[in-house]
């Protein structure tokens, strides 16, 4: 019994949650750099398929300033009408037989304010007995998902911020 | 036993789309409670308070300014010869714990205060977020020797309690009520009452991101017949930019504390007693927010 359901779970799909995260992101700009760390984020990795979807709650992002955090879900982000980023899509070339820590693709659709978008990212992928280290590190453009800044600012906001996302997965 | 477990497994995973993931992670979600924030830009709503309180550590430099009333005419440039200013600070000792202290040229009061934000709105939950807000005043003028009787401190100081009671309906509209004491020490008993009672209603529209349109008016009950003044309604054109806050204001008050506005309001608004001003703010944080 102990050794058969290990074999049918990595048959007929294993699912991981997410036990740890961190979302951070960062923007270099001629004022003020702005970083931001969100441990709030939840997800969901099917190892059968690798399938993968992380959703972000907007709100949970902390700043070195209150009031950043406050322009950043009002004026920015939206977070009232737009409260989470979603990303829904796939790992792509990963070995969980492999120990090691792999180079893997992920694409899939990635929601931010409203804007769904097709992205691919690479990153890394870690599987041990029992649990999985996913990271990635990419970067976005503002405009791509109608995140406006206003000419008032711009110095202080960059247009392109680097995303770091890091994920253990322990199995469900 | 063992078939049990395998059917179960089947059954569980058979038909996972990617959807189906987004979806069991989105009921796997623990229910936190969701705050709305921001429900107002700033801890002024034109002449008086917000349910606004400082996150902790944040310290708020406000700066207000009055101009005399625009129907002075000319002469005294529309009332831009005049000037009453409030100088304040503001701290955030905890993100709902507030203490404040400022001093205003009408009247030369010194004021200072203690605001508590007792409820936060919360999405789908608690309809309103509700803050405590008591204001302890002097007023240094008249000089002793001026006053012409034997004015001790004690008739100096004046008490004002608020409760103020907002919600954010949409991200643009959001609307406070503020129920008020004011009590003075020393009051005119021929034509006010020591302890008098208002309630206070406001809101703001924004019109842009950084743009909010922010109207307040202050209704007092059992005025007698001849008092002399009047009730204190204001406009103001919010405009937010980075650690700025700067408040556009008309209004019929030249009072930037509430014993003064509230209860001392000597202008019609609709006989252009209108008096130009401003609220600057700039906030400063202390130390880094803890991680």
């Amino acid at each position: 019994m102990v050794l058969t359901t290990p074999v049918v779970l990595s048959v007929y799909g294993q699912k991981y949650a997410a036990e740890q995260s961190l979302v951070s992101f960062f923007s270099d700009a001629p004022v003020e750099d702005i970083k931001a760390e969100n441990h709030k984020a939840i997800s969901l990795l099917n190892v059968s398929t690798g399938e993968v979807a992380i959703s972000i709650p907007i709100k949970d992002f902390e700043f070195a300033k209150s009031l950043m955090k406050e322009h950043f879900n009002e004026k920015y982000l939206e977070s009232d009408k737009y409260p989470k980023a979603i990303f829904q899509g796939k790992f792509i070339n990963f070995n969980l037989n492999d120990s090691s820590e792999q180079t893997v693709n992920a694409t899939g659709k990635l929601t931010i304010h409203g804007v769904t978008r097709e992205i691919k990212v690479s990153g890394t992928f870690q599987p041990s007995p029992n649990q999985i280290v996913a990271r990635s590190k990419f970067v976005i453009r503002l405009e791509d998902y109608k995140v406006k800044i206003p000419q008032i600012l711009w110095n202080n906001i960059a247009e392109e911020v680097e995303v770091t996302i890091a994920l253990t997965y322990k199995r469900l | 036993m063992r078939i049990l477990i395998v059917l179960f497994f089947l059954a569980g995973t058979a038909c996972y789309a990617q959807d189906d993931l987004l979806n069991e992670l989105e009921q796997s979600n623990p229910t936190e409670p969701e705050y709305v924030t921001s429900t107002f830009k700033g801890s002024r709503l034109v002449n008086g308070q917000t349910v606004k309180t400082k996150n902790k550590r944040e310290l708020e430099f406000i700066f207000s300014h009055r101009f005399g009333a625009i129907n002075q005419g000319l002469y005294e440039l529309f009332g831009l010869d005049q000037a009453y200013v409030r100088l304040g600070l503001e701290y955030g000792i905890t993100d709902r714990l507030g203490v404040g202290l400022g001093r205003n040229s009408v009247d030369k009061t010194m004021d200072s205060y203690l605001r508590y934000k007792a409820l936060k709105q919360v999405v789908g939950g608690m309809p309103v977020t509700i803050t405590a807000y008591g204001n302890f005043a002097i007023k240094t003028s008249p000089k002793k020797e001026d006053a012409g009787f034997d004015i001790t401190l004690e008739d100096r100081l004046s008490y004002t309690g608020q409760l103020l009671i907002a919600r954010k309906f949409t991200s643009a509209l959001s609307l406070q009520l503020m129920p008020t004491v004011v009590h003075k020490n020393l009051a005119d008993q021929t034509i006010e009452n020591n302890t008098q009672f208002a309630l206070g209603a406001g809101g703001r529209v924004k019109v842009s991101k950084s743009i909010s349109l922010n109207v307040e008016y202050y209704h007092r009950f059992g005025v007698p017949d001849n008092n002399p003044y009047y009730d204190a309604l204001g406009f103001a054109v919010d405009i937010e930019t980075g650690g700025h806050d700067f408040q556009l204001i008309i209004t019929n008050t030249r009072g930037l504390t509430e014993r003064a506005f509230i209860t001392e309001t000597a202008g019609d608004f609709f006989d252009g007693d209108i008096h130009l001003g401003f609220n600057v703010t700039r906030t400063f944080q202390f130390g880094r927010k803890k991680k």
